[in-house]
C-alpha cells in the first residue's frame, strides 16, 4: 500500500483496525485524543463500536467484558487515565484476557501536565496494579513502528491470554512520520473460552479472577507464571546500533532514542564512539542484550537517558550486575532532553573513566 | 502571491494538513515584504506542535502574535483573548489567521463572523491527500463543508500541500494536484497555491509554477531541531 503521512495516534488508531480490532472503549484526555477521535470515526464505518465511557474505570471494565466475550478490543489513555485503569488490567490479567492497552505518557505525578514524558516505565513494567502479574509492554520510536507493534500487540495479547501495552509518549503521539501499512490478513484466533453463550450443550465457560481458596490462588499464580517465563523467552525485542567497538553505550526507548541517534552522529564527529541499546520490549527486558555488552572489554560504561528521574536505569543496572558503571541523565516534567546536554554528560563520563 | 491584495487571510483544513506550516511562512512571506503583519494563533485543538511555539522566531522578524490565553503554558484549556478584537479595529495590519484543525477547531472562528461579514477575507482551505480521511474528493468535501458551516464563513481558495513530510518527491504532489483540480472544478473554487519544498516545486510545469508556494519548514521534533 502507499505510504500516508500520519500522527502517531492516528497511525495507533488506524493499524488497531486494521488488526482486526472492533471494539474501543476511552475516555479522552490529552495528549492521545487523536486515538478516540479517529476511532469514533471510523469504527462505525466497519461494524464495530466506539464507546465513550464515563470514567476511565469505566472503560477499562468495559474492555474486561469484551475481552471475556472473546472481542479483540483495546483503550488508550495518558498517565493519570492509566492510573485510573490499574483496577481493571490487574483483573484482566487474573482472568487470563488479551487485550491492547495504549499509554501515551504526559509528565507527573498527579495530573501532572500535557507535554511528553516517561515517567510510567515503572507503573508499566513493575504491574502498576496490584498482585503478582506482568504484561508485555512494547515501546516503538516511530511512527512506523507503531503500527506494526500494534499489529504485533494484538496478536501477542490472544497467544498468552495477556492483555498488552504499548508505552508512547507525547511527542511519538502527536508528531506526524510517512507511514505504510502493510497489506496482511488478519486471522483471529479461535477463543473456545469466551463466554460467547453455551448454546447446544457447549460447556459454561467462566472468566473470573476470584480464587477464595488459597491453595487455588497460588496455583493459578504459577500458571500465570508459566506464561511469563514462555514471554521472557519468546517475546523480547531490542535494536543495538553501533555498539562494535562502543566505548560509552547508551540505553534509551522512544522519543529518547530518536535523540540519542543524533548524539551518537555528534558524537562520532568529534571522535566519541558511542552505541545505543534500545529495547522495544520494556517488559521483558532484554537483560542477555546487556548482559553481552557489559562483558564486551571495549564498553566502560552505560548510560540510560529518560524523560523521567531514572526508571529504566534500575532495570539496567540488575542486568548488567556491576560488571560496569551505569550512569543516568534525564529531564522530567515534559522536558525533552537536548542532544547538546546529553552529549555534555558523555564528556563528564568519559572524564571519570 | 495574494498578500498584496487581502488584509485578511484565514487557513484552515482537515488537522494535519498543514496550516500552521503555511501560516508562518505566509506571514513571515508577508513581513518581508514590509507589511506590518499579525498571526493570530486560534488553534484550539493541538496541544503541541503550533503557531505559538514559533513566537521568538516570528516576533524577530517584527510579526505579532496572537495565541489562546493558555497556549504553550501546558494547561489544556482553549480561551482565547479579547485582543483578538482588535485586529479587525487597527487596519494597518495584515492578518493572519491559523485554525485549529477540523470542523472543531473552525468553530472558534465563528463568534467573529459579525466582522467578516463587514470586511472581506480570503479563506484558504489547506489539503494533503495523504493524510487520513482527505485522500478522495468526497471526504475532502464533507471536511470543507462541515468546517464552512461551523466557522460561518466561505472558502475562496484551495492549497495543495499534499506531502508525505521528508519522502514527497513532485509525483506526490501532482498525484494531489490532480485530486484537488477536479475538486476545484467541482465547487468552483480556484487553487491559489501549490506547497512545498523549493527545491521540488522547481520542477512544477511552466503552467503550474507561478502557483508555486515555497516553504522553509518549522514544526520539527526535537530531534532534527
Amino acid at each position: 500500500m502507499a505510504k500516508v503521512l500520519m500522527k502517531g495516534n492516528e497511525a495507533i488508531a488506524e493499524a488497531a483496525i486494521q488488526a482486526g480490532c472492533r471494539y474501543f472503549f476511552g475516555y479522552p484526555i490529552t495528549p492521545q485524543n487523536e486515538i478516540p477521535a479517529y476511532m469514533a470515526k471510523m469504527l462505525p464505518k466497519v461494524g464495530g463500536c466506539f464507546l465513550q465511557a464515563e470514567s476511565e474505570i469505566s472503560a477499562i471494565n468495559m474492555v474486561y467484558g469484551a475481552a471475556g466475550a472473546g472481542a479483540r478490543v483495546m483503550t488508550s489513555s495518558s498517565s493519570p487515565g492509566i492510573s485510573l485503569k490499574q483496577e481493571g488490567i490487574s483483573y484482566i490479567v487474573g482472568a487470563e484476557l488479551p487485550c491492547l492497552i495504549v499509554n501515551i505518557v504526559r509528565g507527573g505525578p498527579g495530573l501532572g501536565g500535557i507535554q511528553p514524558a516517561q515517567s510510567d516505565y515503572f507503573q508499566a513494567v513493575k504491574g502498576g496494579g496490584h498482585g503478582d502479574y506482568h504484561m508485555v509492554v512494547l515501546a516503538p520510536s516511530s511512527i512506523q513502528e507503531m503500527v506494526d507493534l500494534v499489529t504485533d500487540g494484538f496478536d501477542i495479547a490472544d497467544k498468552y491470554r495477556n492483555p498488552v501495552m504499548i508505552l508512547g509518549d507525547g511527542m511519538l503521539g502527536q508528531m506526524m512520520e510517512p507511514v505504510e501499512f502493510r497489506e496482511k490478513k488478519t486471522i483471529l484466533p479461535e477463543k473456545p473460552w469466551a463466554t460467547t453463550g453455551n448454546k447446544e450443550g457447549k460447556p459454561r465457560n467462566i472468566i473470573n479472577s476470584l480464587f477464595i481458596d488459597p491453595q487455588g490462588l497460588e496455583d493459578h499464580v504459577l500458571k500465570l507464571y508459566k506464561k511469563y517465563d514462555e514471554m521472557k523467552e519468546n517475546e523480547v525485542r531490542v535494536e543495538c546500533y553501533n555498539c562494535e567497538d562502543a566505548e560509552i553505550i547508551i540505553a534509551a526507548y522512544g522519543t529518547m532514542a530518536r535523540i540519542a541517534k543524533n548524539v551518537i552522529q555528534m558524537a562520532e564527529e568529534q571522535g566519541i564512539k558511542i552505541g545505543l541499546i534500545r529495547p522495544i520490549t520494556l517488559w521483558p527486558f532484554p537483560v542477555d542484550t546487556f548482559k553481552k555488552w557489559a562483558d564486551s572489554h571495549h564498553v566502560k560504561a552505560f548510560l540510560s537517558l529518560e524523560m523521567s528521574m531514572g526508571q529504566m536505569v534500575e532495570d539496567i543496572r540488575l542486568s548488567v550486575d556491576g560488571a560496569k558503571p551505569v550512569h543516568f541523565y534525564g529531564r522530567t516534567g515534559g522536558m525533552v532532553p537536548t542532544p547538546k546536554a546529553i552529549l555534555e554528560e558523555i564528556k563528564k563520563i568519559r572524564e571519570g573513566i | 502571491m495574494n498578500i498584496e491584495t487581502d488584509r485578511i487571510a484565514i487557513f484552515t483544513g482537515h488537522f494535519g494538513s498543514g496550516k500552521t506550516e503555511i501560516a508562518i511562512n505566509y506571514g513571515i512571506a508577508s513581513a518581508k515584504r514590509g507589511n506590518k503583519t499579525i498571526i493570530v494563533d486560534l488553534d484550539i485543538v493541538n496541544p503541541f506542535f503550533r503557531t505559538s511555539e514559533k513566537k521568538d522566531i516570528l516576533e524577530n522578524q517584527g510579526i505579532k502574535v496572537i495565541s489562546p490565553v493558555f497556549a504553550g503554558t501546558g494547561i489544556d484549556i482553549p480561551s482565547l483573548p479579547a485582543e483578538i478584537h482588535s485586529v479587525f479595529q487597527n487596519k494597518e495590519y495584515k492578518v493572519i489567521f491559523d485554525v485549529g484543525g477540523d470542523d472543531t477547531g473552525a468553530t472558534a472562528l465563528g463568534r467573529f463572523y459579525p466582522y467578516f461579514r463587514q470586511e472581506a477575507y480570503r479563506m484558504y482551505y489547506v489539503i494533503n491527500v495523504y493524510r487520513p480521511l482527505s485522500s478522495n474528493k468526497q471526504d475532502i468535501k464533507q471536511m470543507l463543508t462541515s468546517i464552512e458551516s461551523h466557522s460561518r464563513l466561505q472558502v475562496t481558495d484551495l492549497i495543495n500541500n499534499s506531502n508525505i513530510s521528508h519522502e514527497t518527491t513532485i509525483c506526490d504532489i501532482l498525484k494531489g494536484q490532480a485530486v484537488i483540480e477536479e475538486l476545484s472544478k467541482e465547487l468552483n473554487i480556484p487553487i491559489a497555491y501549490i506547497a512545498g519544498k523549493a527545491e521540488i516545486l522547481e520542477k512544477l510545469s511552466d503552467k503550474l509554477r507561478d502557483k508555486a508556494l515555497p516553504l522553509d519548514i518549522y514544526m520539527r521534533p526535537p530531534w532534527e531541531q
